[in-house]
C-alpha cells in the first residue's frame, strides 16, 4: 500500500493517472461550448450527477444559474460555469467555529452506518490531536462488531493514547459512561468515542445511539460536545437519508467523508451540506494514521469538477 | 417517499392521456423523463441510466398498450422487463467444484463493504449443504481483521486459517489449500484486505493471487449504497481480476440499490446474494424481480402490472374477439358473465384491484362499499345454479326456471329476478349503443362491463 503522503487533490490526480489509458479527457475540455444552450447544461448535469450530488440538488443548482444567467444577461460559457463554481464553494465553506473544539476541552461521538471508516477515523483523530499536544482519550463503545475493540486497541497504540473498553456484547452505554467519568477524573482535553456501525433504519440501535448521546450530557454537562457523522465519500443518495437520521438521534456538529482517496467525489455532502446545514469538518484520504485532511472547500469542489471522461465514450461522440 | 413522489408525477403527467391503441412517442418520453429522474436518484450510474433509456424507447414506442393499463403503465412495464432481463432473469448460485473437489473462493472489495462478514454467512450456508469450509484472513493490514474473521468462523462453527500479518496473502493463499487438503475442506474462502480499484499494488495482489493458485470463483462485494462510483469499481475489479459473481450488501438498510444495476450492467456478472443484516444467517438469494422494483420504487403499480399481465396472458385472443362481437350485437350471454368474472379473480377481486390503482383516490372503505363482493358472489352462484341451456339462452328463464335457480343458489327469488331483468337492459343498450363496447379501440379495462 502507498504510504506515501499526499494532498487530497494529488492523490486524486495521482490515482487517475494510474488508470490513465481509460481517461483521457479533462472536463475543461468539454467546456469548450461558447454558447450557454441546452447541452451546456445538460453536460453541467451529467458532471453535477455523476459526483454523486443527487439530480435534485443538481436541478435546483442549475435553476438558480438559470436565473443568474437570465438577469445578468451572461452570455460567456465559461463566466457561467465559473459562477457555478464558486457558488458551490461558497455553499460548502465551513463556518468559522468550526474547529473551537479543538482547543476546547470536547467530547467527539462518532457515528454513522456500517463500514464507512468510523474506527480508521477516531485513530487519525486520536494521533493528530495527541500530535498537538492535547490529552487524548478513546472509549471502544463498539461492543458488537467482531474484534472492534481489538481494531480500536491497536489505533490507541499507535497514536499513544488510553482507551477504555469493555467485553465483547457489554452494554455500549455503559462504556460511555465509564469512559466519560474517565475523562473527568483525568482531567482529559478530548475524548473520542467510538460506536457500533449501524443502519439508520433500525430503530432500536437509533434508540442505543439517543441513549449514549443522553449518558454524555448528563454526566458531562460543561464539556463541548462535537457528534460526527462518518460518511463514506463512494456513498450515494443514502448519505442524505442517513444524515437526517442520525441528525435525529443526536446533534450533528459536522461531517467526515472517508474514502476519498479513491475515484469517488463525495458530491452528496453538497446536497446534505444546502438541506440540513452540517458542515464537512474532515476528509479520510487513506487508511494511515496521518491520512486526514480538514475539509477544504476549494479543493473539494474543484475536484468534483475534475471530470474525466473515458475514451469510449469520446468515440462514440465524435 | 420517492415511491410516491414518482408515481404522483407519472399520473400527473397521464392525466390528460386516454389510453390510446398504440405508446406513441410523446407518451413514452413523457413517462421516461420520470424514470430517468427516479433511476438517478436511485444512485444508478448517469451512464447506464442513458444507455438504459434510450434502449427501452427504441422498444416501447409504437408498442401496443395493454388492457387495464394505461401508456404510463404501460411503460413503466416496459422498462421493469428490461430491467428484470438486464439484471439476469433468475437466481444464480455459486458455482463449485464436482465431486470431492476442492472450489477455491476470493472475495474482495472496496474497504467497509463487508466482505469478511459477508465470508461469514457464505461458509453458513456451505456448511448447511453439507460442506466443509475453510475461511483463510489473507487481509493483513487492517487492524484487527485477522481476529474479526476469526471470531466469525468460530460463531459459524466453521474452521480459520490464518499466518498472522507478515506473510503475503499469496503465501497464505498457498498455504491454506494445502491445509484444507491434508484436513478435508472442500471450500476454501480467501477474505481479502478490501482495496481501491486504482491501487495499482493492491490490485497487483489479488492478480498474484490469482496466479498462484486456483481461484474457482472471484466474487466482489460491492455495497447496496454505493453511488455513481460502483460503475468504476465494478469494472476494474472485473477487467484488473476478472469477476465471477457479485454480493450487494447492506440491502436491509433503505439505500434503492441502484448500484445493482450498474454492476450489472457494467460487468455483465451474476448478483448472486444480497445481504440482509449483521447477523451471520442474514445473506439471501437475490431476486432481479425485487430488485427491479426496489430500483423503481413502485411496488403497488408494478404488482398491479403484473396481475393484469397474467390474467391478459391466459385470455383467449380468439374468444376475446369473439366476444367483441357478441358485444356489439348485444348477444352476451350468462357463459360470458362467467368468463368475465373468472378472469376478475385471477386479478385478485375487484377490490383488490381498484385499490392498487392510485388513481382512483378512493378510499379502501369507500371502495368496500361500492364493490360489494358478496353480492357478486350470490350472482355467479346464480349463474351456476342455471342449466347449460339456459345459460347460452337466457330467453328460456321462465319463473318456475327462476325459482330452481334462486333455491339453487341458496338466495331469494327476487334477487335472481334482478339480475336477469339487469342482464336484459344490457343486452339491449348494447344493441342501442355500437362501438361503446368491445371494439380495438375502446378497449375497457376487463374487455367487458357487466351491471354489478
Ligand atoms: N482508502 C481508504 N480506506 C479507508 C479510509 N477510512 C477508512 N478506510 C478503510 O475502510 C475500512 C472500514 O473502516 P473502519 O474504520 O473499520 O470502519 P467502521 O466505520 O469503524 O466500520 P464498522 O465499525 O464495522 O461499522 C477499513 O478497511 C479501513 O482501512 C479512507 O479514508 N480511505
Ligand atoms: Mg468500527
Amino acid at each position: 500500500m502507498s504510504e506515501e503522503k499526499k494532498g487530497f487533490f494529488a492523490r486524486l490526480k495521482s490515482g487517475l493517472t494510474k488508470t490513465r489509458e481509460n481517461f483521457v479527457k479533462k472536463v475543461d475540455n468539454l467546456f469548450t461550448k461558447s454558447e450557454i444552450d441546452d447541452d451546456f447544461y445538460e453536460e453541467l448535469e451529467e458532471i453535477l450527477v455523476m459526483g454523486d450530488m443527487g439530480i435534485n440538488t443538481c436541478e435546483e443548482i442549475i435553476d438558480e444559474l438559470k436565473v443568474r444567467v437570465k438577469k445578468e444577461s451572461i452570455k460567456d460559457a465559461s463566466l457561467c460555469r465559473n459562477i457555478l463554481i464558486q457558488s458551490i464553494k461558497d455553499k460548502m465553506k465551513t463556518p468559522e467555529d468550526a474547529y473551537d473544539f479543538e482547543k476546547d476541552k470536547c467530547i467527539i461521538l462518532v457515528i454513522g452506518v456500517n463500514g464507512v471508516g468510523k474506527t480508521t477515523t477516531i485513530g487519525k483523530l486520536a494521533s493528530k490531536y495527541r500530535s498537538e499536544g492535547r490529552k487524548v482519550l478513546i472509549a471502544a463503545a463498539d461492543t458488537f462488531r467482531a474484534a472492534a475493540t481489538e481494531q480500536l486497541e491497536e489505533w490507541a497504540k499507535r497514536a499513544s493514547v488510553d482507551i477504555i473498553s469493555a467485553k465483547e456484547g457489554a452494554d455500549p452505554s455503559s462504556v460511555v459512561y465509564d469512559a466519560v467519568a474517565s475523562a473527568k477524573s483525568k482531567n482529559v482535553d478530548c475524548l473520542l468515542i467510538d460506536t457500533a456501525g449501524r443502519l439508520h433504519n433500525k430503530k432500536n440501535l437509533m434508540e442505543e445511539l439517543k441513549k449514549m448521546n443522553r449518558i454524555i450530557d448528563s454526566s458531562f454537562p460543561d464539556a463541548k460536545r462535537e457528534n460526527f457523522i462518518v460518511l463514506d465519500g463512494t456513498t450515494g443518495q443514502n448519505a442524505l437519508i442517513q444524515a437526517r437520521e442520525f441528525a435525529d438521534a443526536a446533534d450533528l456538529t459536522g461531517i467526515i467523508i472517508t474514502k476519498l482517496d479513491g475515484t469517488a467525489k463525495g458530491g452528496i455532502a453538497v446536497a446534505i451540506q444546502s438541506e440540513l446545514n452540517i458542515p464537512v469538518k474532515y476528509i479520510g484520504v487513506g487508511e494511515s494514521v496521518d491520512d486526514l485532511q480538514k475539509f477544504d472547500s476549494n479543493a473539494f469542489v474543484d475536484a468534483l469538477f475534475d471530470v474525466t471522461i473515458d475514451s469510449e465514450d469520446e468515440r462514440t461522440e465524435q | 417517499m420517492a415511491f410516491e413522489s414518482l408515481t404522483d408525477k407519472l399520473q400527473n403527467v397521464f392525466k390528460s392521456l386516454k389510453s390510446k391503441g398504440r405508446l406513441s412517442e410523446d407518451d413514452v418520453k413523457a413517462a421516461l423523463k420520470e424514470v430517468k429522474m427516479a433511476l438517478l436518484e436511485a444512485d444508478v450510474n448517469f451512464k447506464v441510466v442513458k444507455q438504459f433509456i434510450k434502449s427501452v424507447e427504441a422498444r416501447a414506442i409504437g408498442e401496443e398498450v395493454m388492457n387495464g393499463l394505461n401508456p404510463g403503465q404501460m411503460v413503466i412495464k416496459i422498462v421493469n422487463e428490461e430491467m428484470v432481463s438486464l439484471m439476469g432473469s433468475e437466481t444464480t448460485e455459486i458455482e463449485l467444484q464436482p465431486g470431492k473437489a476442492i472450489t477455491v473462493i476470493m472475495m474482495c472489495g472496496l474497504q467497509g463493504a463487508g466482505k469478511t462478514t459477508t465470508t461469514a454467512k457464505i461458509a453458513g450456508k456451505m456448511k448447511q449443504k453439507g460442506k466443509k469450509p475453510l475461511l483463510v484472513a489473507c487481509d493483513v493490514y487492517r487492524p484487527a481483521a485477522i481476529k474479526q474473521l476469526q471470531v466469525n468462523a468460530e460463531k459459524q462453527e466453521v474452521d480459520s486459517f490464518t499466518m498472522g500479518d507478515n506473510i503475503s496473502p499469496v503465501n497464505i493463499a498457498k498455504a491454506a489449500i494445502e491445509h484444507a487438503q491434508k484436513n478435508g475442506h472442500n471450500i476454501v474462502i480467501l477474505d481479502t484486505a478490501g482495496r481501491l480499484q486504482i491501487d495499482t499494488e493492491m490490485m497487483d495482489e489479488l492478480k498474484n493471487i490469482k496466479e498462484n493458485v486456483t481461484v474457482h470463483q472471484t466474487l466482489l462485494v460491492v455495497d447496496a449504497m454505493t453511488g455513481q462510483e460502483a460503475v468504476n469499481v465494478a469494472s476494474s475489479f472485473n477487467d484488473q481480476i476478472g469477476v465471477d459473481g457479485i454480493i450487494l450488501s447492506k440491502m436491509d438498510g433503505d439505500a434503492r440499490g441502484g448500484a445493482a444495476l450498474s454492476v450489472k450492467a457494467v460487468t455483465g456478472k451474476p448478483i448472486l446474494y444480497v445481504g440482509m443484516g449483521e447477523k451471520l444467517s442474514d445473506l439471501e438469494q437475490f431476486y432481479p424481480d425485487r430488485m427491479a422494483n426496489r430500483i423503481l420504487g413502485m411496488g403497488d403499480v408494478l404488482s398491479l402490472i403484473d396481475k393484469i399481465s397474467e390474467a391478459n396472458e391466459e385470455v383467449d385472443v380468439e374468444k376475446e374477439k369473439e366476444m367483441a362481437r357478441k358485444f356489439k350485437k348485444g348477444q352476451i350471454d350468462f357463459n360470458d358473465y362467467l368468463d368475465s368474472m373468472k378472469q376478475m379473480r385471477k386479478m385478485g377481486g375487484i377490490s383488490s384491484l381498484l385499490g392498487m390503482l392510485p388513481q382512483t383516490g378512493i378510499s379502501k372503505d369507500e371502495l368496500e362499499d361500492a364493490v360489494d363482493e358478496k353480492q357478486i358472489a350470490h350472482l355467479e352462484a346464480i349463474v351456476l345454479s342455471m342449466t347449460p341451456a339456459e345459460r347460452s339462452n337466457p330467453k328460456l328463464l321462465n319463473p318456475r326456471r327462476k325459482n330452481r335457480i334462486a333455491k339453487g343458489a341458496g338466495v331469494d327469488i327476487s334477487e335472481v329476478n334482478r339480475f336477469v331483468k339487469q342482464f336484459e337492459q344490457m343486452q339491449k343498450m348494447m344493441k342501442q349503443l355500437p362501438g361503446m363496447f368491445g371494439g380495438k379501440k375502446g378497449r375497457k379495462p376487463f374487455g367487458m362491463k357487466f351491471p354489478f
